[in-house]
């Protein structure tokens, strides 16, 4: 149970022309499943090394429950990191690899293989004591090391890529166990994935990191809901997005006048621009709506089992919307139609 | 492979371990004989002579306990220079390992500008030969005052043993993961604990194979003894080509065992890390 801050951290290699991590600012809370999202070598992995104290920062601070972790050496910080590749130790059976912690702590023998019980059966594994690695298989690995992390009741447990080495089947059986045991033990926990799917379906909270900086910090919902820039908004699956004016209260825009309810009105430069989810765009035959809504033409039309999928051009302006099922009756290539955007679903962003 | 070439092959290994061995029979035999020539298929004669004028035997009618003892003890020969052999092999053996440790861990490891040539300069002493570069070491080993002695010889083997060492343990770090180290840290061994525990077990089999080398490749150095050493001190290799070129065959033999000994025992004790794959892919194998 411990609250980490990130503060101004930077980190620059000779190799990189750009720092690997700018200007990283994170307050993540006590027991929160954190997610750092974001493609390969955009620096997640290196905040994480930061915080075991692999890699020293450039400058900025990491402070662990008010006490500043860059002086402690990697062995005292309470950080534990499970790697991707998981490495558990080649020369050791998994007890002698899930008691490890506690064999450098110098907890007695007795208490050492009382826990290591405990933690395997926390992982659902509890007869392969006495294997080596080499016998298990991948997602055994996985667990063993993560039940070699947990052993010591660490504050902050680090999980780099946890579940891009497993099969797809593997992949949800070990995502709910993360997801359970944290809930559990209410550790604090940061993982690193590429994969936005799988961070919306394992963290509370998601930093979305490009090129090292920082792009948002908030929860699932909001990057689908309200995103706060474009970038994040495409990252999670974004595709419409119309460029707007600030017109009293409401939005500008090439199709027209657009009816805005966001709260973040005040806080928007007057160039911006709007986003809306395909699948909150409501679509009719007959202009049945009175906000909002504007005509178009209907350019193509791809059913995709559970989903129906429009492209509709309104004002030389391409916009994707997504109904369930087989979507409208009777709609075809070229049809005109009426595209409604519902005020409290768009959401605007500063470019 | 079909069979018949599996059949050939073990024939040749065969056939190269009897080539190997016969000589040893022979020496065995004359080191234990009197006076076999030519015609002779067995000597007509053993004797232990060859051991009693190399000291190490003592005479008929002295050979008690108390004999042994006193015979040893009066330090002869042969005796001050296996020992001699012994302490250098196994001294420049730890000091190249030491030395060679960090070096082949960032050869290993890391990609830098120039490493090649580093590389090349750093295996140079295994192309050249020893005469070539000896001698100017020498001038310069003379003015430092490392010539003639002890330290001298220890230093000068190191030249021809370091390619084997450092390129040895390089391979071990081509194939190492230094992030089981950084595991190790987070689960809170420190860096002395993080040595013994996981990078010594992970690196001790290819340590053992370089290890191996050192010790062989100083154990049967003459020239640079010979020269850097300037006679004052003796080692085994000096022994056998003064005794060699005395022209006594039994001697020779006698000698040649107590050279040959040592060798053998070391090698069958570390032959399971050369075998097969261990030796050559220690490390933390493949991930």
């Amino acid at each position: 149970m411990s609250k980490l801050n990130i503060k101004n951290l930077i980190k620059s290699f000779p190799s990189m022309d750009r720092p690997a991590v700018n200007n990283v600012n994170l307050d993540i809370e006590s027991g929160e499943l954190v997610a750092f999202l974001g493609p390969s070598g955009c620096g997640k992995t290196t905040i994480l090394k930061m915080i075991t104290g692999l890699f020293q920062p450039d400058s900025g601070d990491i402070i662990l429950d008010e006490q500043s972790l860059l002086k402690i050496p990697t062995e005292k910080r309470g950080v534990v990191m499970v790697f991707q590749n998981y490495l558990l130790f080649p020369y050791m059976n998994v007890n002698e690899n899930v008691g490890f912690a506690l064999k450098m702590k110098g907890v007695d023998k007795n208490i050492i293989d009382q826990k290591v019980k405990e933690m395997l059966e926390l992982v659902k594994l509890p007869d392969i004591g006495l294997r080596k690695p080499k016998q298990l298989s991948g997602g055994q690995q996985q667990r063993v090391a993560l039940a070699r992390a947990l052993i010591s009741n660490p504050r902050i447990l680090l999980l780099d890529e946890p579940l891009s080495n497993l099969d797809a089947h593997l992949r949800d059986e070990m995502r709910d166990l993360i997801v359970t045991i944290q809930q559990k033990l209410k550790v604090t926990t940061i993982f690193v994935t590429h994969d936005q799917e799988e961070a919306v379906l394992l963290a509370d909270k998601i930093a979305l990191i490009f090129d090292g900086e920082l792009q948002n910090f908030t929860s699932p919902k909001n990057y689908y809901e309200k995103p706060k820039n474009i970038k994040a908004a495409k990252f999670f699956g974004g595709v419409n997005f119309i460029n707007a004016k600030k017109d009293n209260h409401n939005l500008s825009t090439n199709i027209g006048t657009v009816h805005y309810k966001g709260e973040n009105y005040t806080d928007l430069n007057e160039d911006n621009i709007i986003t809306i989810r395909p699948e909150n765009i409501k679509l009719s035959k007959n202009n049945d709506f009175n906000d909002n809504s504007f005509k178009g033409l209907i350019k193509s039309v791809i059913f995709s089992g559970t989903h129906t999928r429009y492209k509709i051009i309104v004002n030389d302006l391409e916009l994707e919307c997504s109904l369930q099922s087989v979507g409208l009756q009777d709609i075809k290539t070229d049809d005109t139609i009426y595209v409604h955007l519902p005020s409290d679903k768009i959401w605007a962003m500063n470019e | 492979m079909n069979n018949n070439l599996k059949k050939i092959n073990i024939y040749a290994i065969y056939l190269g371990a009897i080539i190997l061995i016969l000589p040893l029979i022979a020496f065995f035999i004359n080191a234990f004989s009197f006076r076999w020539f030519y015609p002779q298929v067995i000597p007509k004669e053993l004797s232990l002579q060859a051991w009693v004028r190399l000291k190490l035997i003592p005479k008929p009618g002295q050979r008690s306990f108390e004999g042994f003892i006193e015979l040893w003890a009066s330090n002869p020969t042969v005796i001050k220079a296996l020992l001699n052999s012994l302490s250098i092999g196994f001294l420049v053996t730890i000091v190249s390992i030491i030395i060679a440790l960090p070096a082949a861990r960032v050869l290993g490891l890391l990609n830098f500008r120039f490493k090649k040539l580093i590389i090349f300069i750093m295996v140079s002493p295994t192309i050249l030969p020893p005469i070539a570069f000896v001698l100017g070491l020498n001038i310069n080993f003379i003015s430092w005052g490392f010539s003639g002695n002890y330290f001298g010889v220890c230093l000068v083997h190191l030249v021809p043993i370091m390619p084997y060492v450092v390129l040895t343990m390089t391979g071990i770090f081509a194939n190492y993961n230094p992030d089981f180290e950084h595991q190790a840290r987070t689960l809170g061994a420190n860096k002395t604990r993080t040595f013994l525990l996981i990078t010594l077990p992970a690196i001790a089999p290819g340590m053992v194979v370089a290890a191996l080398f050192a010790f062989l490749v100083s154990w049967s150095q003459y020239l640079l003894t010979f020269l850097i050493g300037a006679g004052k001190v003796m080692t085994l290799p000096l022994l056998v080509f003064s005794t060699a070129s005395s022209g006594n065959p039994a001697l020779t033999a006698a000698i040649s065992i107590i050279f040959i000994f040592p060798a053998i025992l070391i090698l069958f004790f570390t032959s399971k890390f050369v075998s097969g794959e261990s030796g050559a892919t220690s490390g933390f194998g493949k991930i």
